[in-house]
């Protein structure tokens, strides 16, 4: 069975680039964290961001990949002693150099050494009677953590955007952060989700609409 | 005798030789170096080389074609084949971008009859390819496939189906659909030929009893490495059923039930008195830990770089690993971890330590320069050292290298690109002169932290054994790249990426591409016309650009150039421009 879709552009026609569920900031290709694994139309950096920090300096994006090149340079025509800052919380593609299956077993680690035998969290629904507990290291990826919770819930939530969301469906799924903010489900690679997630809360469309807009 | 006699008596001698016996002879011979040699001394040994050789290794699929070696090679039974770049490894090639073992095994299947051992590595496997390889080959005795992509667990089940005298299977950390373990079960109940299983690297059950007979059946079994879906308490009953084990990688360590099956699993580890080569142990705890221990006296190499072991516990273990030669570690046993490495571990060679955490940089854990210098106290043997940490500093790299000298593979990764020696600040430059001036032996080389030209001045003035070299990040102008193209007699492979090399940089090696394997450039200051006046110079390089979308159109984004005699690919993807 010939794997993977190339994603290089070249079959525009179907536009399966705009309907794909992606993570981060629009016009940017999410980097090879765990989620995406074969998406290296790369670009030299790509900016992972939580939605509630303050934007880093120098985002650096696939288009002004030639900017990029000039933040290195400057770098080195510059006084030697002041070393190129990365921006907070960037991610380059390939690095560090990992292999991928040795990336994706991180999770199980990081989750096994506290935990042990499962990553449980609660989930609420808006509405239901009760609330429910998941399992996060069952699931490597987030279709199949939400495909779940609607199988669990009986209901359907609907496409995400960065952008708006999930403003197209009634329902939008948000989860408590290791600081204390609801954050909405989908926008950090997987990896990074599980890690930080202590409980899912799936809000009713209203309420949702508001975090969506941030 | 007297010299003009004895000079008549030696022409005659050597053009009497007989083909066969110097053939007889040459069968011996098992390295591909030695061979090349041989076959360059005159034209009947190259004959006799060329009908000799049964294992061709070829480093580069597209450096060659089939045909090609089909012709030179017609007795072979054991191919070895690499494919892309190494880089792809970290996501930096396209999908789709080529290396299909598919025109291979065609010729195979036409040339070489009897073939009985393939060995892939970062090669393109389609399922249909794996059904091809197992109905043509009726002789096929060993599959390995590392880091390929392009096949499911279908293409495995043919394989086990079809494959009568399989004695090796060994599927390792390959970017393969993974839709059910039910391969496993397709091995015919009166199959029993498997030295060598290895399955670690898979996600899904397999069926465990199906299993368990396989193991107890194949009874010259000596390699069984299982997934993390086997349990501890499955463990002991594969063990006592394959005794000939020198190497194992277990499953999941992870107890369930800490009272019944400690004394069961104890009992099979002192039972394995062959092991030399431990793995797994992914969810070990510090409770299943010791059952280990019967079994660790002849341990020589030990892999836990899937399981998350904190200092004491590894330490404890290591008190029992006297005679390890080789170990990969997570970070997470800290350099208390690695003092104990070096206290216990006189005879180390080789010490990889993996990071747990690479994208987490704002919380500290992990290694640190300490950990590497203590290693470096107690096993002054080392040669060859992978590091991934967070700092470091030059004076701590000239004492490590002070203390072994004899490393032949260096490679550390210091994460955070750019990063200066944590204490003077200034580029970790003079590590690396350290290393290129201490290491004579020195073969392999990657290079991280903030550096300036003045590392490539080294490398290029020292590093007179090196062949292969990874920079990232680094270097500040062209001149660093000159230095190494012009200094570094023996360098084979070159891989770069984020470098501020230009096109003077690149066409500087115009005389050194044909003697090297491969160059890879990516984001660097190469332009298409860099790489034009490359190509047109040397016909006889395959000069690849891989275009990526959105970027400049005179930027070649990524360069791959390699020396061929096929001539340019016919199977280039639209995104790889052969220039």
């Amino acid at each position: 069975m010939e794997k993977s879709v190339n994603y290089g552009g070249h079959h525009d026609d179907l536009n399966l680039e705009a309907t794909k569920l992606r993570l981060g900031l629009p016009g940017i290709i999410s980097s090879d964290i765990g989620y995406e694994k074969q998406s290296s139309s790369a670009s030299t950096v790509v900016v992972v961001r939580n939605n509630k920090r303050a934007s880093p300096v120098g985002i650096m994006t696939q288009e002004s990949s030639s900017k990029s090149h000039s933040n290195v340079s400057d770098a080195r025509n510059g006084d030697p002693n002041s070393h190129h800052q990365p921006p907070a919380k960037a991610q380059v593609v390939g690095w560090p150099p990992i292999r991928s299956f040795r990336r994706n077993s991180f999770q199980q680690k990081k989750t096994d050494q506290g935990d042990g035998a499962g990553m449980y969290v609660k989930v609420s629904m808006d509405g239901a009677p009760y609330l429910r507990k998941v399992d996060l290291k069952v699931y490597k990826s987030y279709p199949e953590l939400l495909t779940a919770l609607e199988n669990m819930f009986k209901f359907t939530i609907g496409e995400y955007s960065e952008r708006e969301g999930y403003n197209r469906s009634e329902y939008a799924p948000t989860y408590e952060d290791k600081d204390g903010d609801w954050m909405l489900v989908g926008d950090v690679p997987w990896d990074m989700f599980i890690f930080s997630c202590k409980r899912l809360r799936i809000m009713k469309g209203s309420e949702a609409r508001g975090l969506g807009c941030l | 005798m007297d010299p003009e006699r004895k000079k008549v008596v030696e022409r005659v001698a050597v053009s009497t030789f007989p083909d066969e016996v110097l053939e007889r002879v040459l069968v011996q011979l098992k390295s591909h170096k030695d061979r090349s040699s041989v076959s360059l001394v005159c034209h009947s040994w190259y004959d006799a080389e060329r009908f000799s050789r049964t294992h061709v290794f070829i480093a580069n699929c597209y450096s060659v074609t089939p045909e090609i070696v089909s012709r030179r090679f017609p007795n072979i039974r054991s191919v070895s084949l690499k494919g892309k770049p190494r880089f792809s490894d970290f996501n930096l090639v396209p999908p789709n971008w080529g290396a299909n073992i598919r025109s291979w095994l065609v010729m195979f299947a036409a040339k070489y009859p009897f073939l009985e051992e393939l060995r892939l590595k970062r090669m393109t496997v389609t399922d249909e390819s794996l059904e091809f390889l197992a109905l043509s080959f009726p002789n096929f005795k060993a599959l390995s496939l590392f880091s390929c992509d392009g096949f499911s667990t279908d293409g495995l089940a043919a394989i086990a189906t079809h494959c009568k005298n399989l004695a090796e299977l060994d599927i390792q950390e390959n970017d393969l659909n993974d839709k059910s373990g039910s391969w496993l079960s397709c091995f015919p109940e009166n199959f029993s030929s498997l030295e060598v299983l290895n399955f670690a690297n898979l996600s899904n059950d397999v069926n465990f009893e199906a299993l368990e007979r396989l193991v107890s059946r194949c009874k010259s079994l000596k390699v069984l490495k299982v997934n993390r879906n086997i349990t501890l308490e499955q463990l002991p009953r594969l063990l006592i059923r394959a005794p000939l084990l020198t190497e194992l990688g277990t499953g999941s360590f992870l107890q369930e039930h800490p009272a019944c099956q400690y004394s069961e699993l104890e009992n099979a580890f002192n039972k394995c008195m062959n092991l030399n080569t431990l793995s797994g142990l992914s969810e070990v705890t510090a409770l299943s830990l010791p059952a280990l221990y019967p079994a660790c006296a002849n341990l020589t190499f030990m892999n836990l770089s899937c399981a998350a072991l904190q200092s004491g516990e590894f330490a404890k273990l290591l008190v029992h690993c006297p005679c390890l030669r080789r170990l990969w570690v997570l970070d997470t046993v800290e350099d208390k971890g690695l003092e104990a490495v070096g206290s216990n571990c006189p005879l180390l060679e080789e010490l990889r330590v993996f990071p747990t955490d690479p994208f987490d940089e704002d919380t500290f854990h992990g290694v640190t320069e300490s950990g590497f210098i203590a290693v470096s106290y107690g096993c002054r043997r080392l040669s060859y050292v992978l590091y991934f940490c967070r700092q470091m500093t030059n004076a701590a790299v000239a004492t490590i290298v002070q203390n072994c000298p004899d490393f032949t593979h260096f490679r550390l990764c210091i994460m955070n690109p750019w990063q200066p020696d944590y204490q003077t600040n200034e580029p970790m430059d003079e590590a690396f002169c350290a290393v290129v001036k201490s290491c004579t032996k020195l073969q392999r080389l990657a290079v991280s932290g903030l550096l300036t030209d003045l590392t490539f001045e080294y490398i290029g003035k020292y590093a007179k054994n090196l062949e292969t070299l990874s920079v990232a990040f680094a270097g500040s102008s062209d001149w660093g790249m000159q230095c190494v193209l012009g200094g570094c007699p023996k360098l084979r492979k070159l891989e770069i990426r984020d470098c501020p090399f230009g096109n003077a940089a690149l066409l500087s090696g115009l005389d050194k591409y044909e003697s090297m394997r491969s160059l890879w450039m990516s984001d660097c200051k190469v332009t298409m016309n860099g790489c034009r006046v490359l190509a047109k110079e040397m016909p006889r390089l395959n000069v690849e650009v891989i275009k990526v979308d959105g970027s400049n159109e005179s930027q070649a984004d990524k360069v791959y150039v390699y020396r061929s005699v096929a001539g340019p690919r016919r199977d280039a993807p639209p995104f790889v421009l052969t220039l």
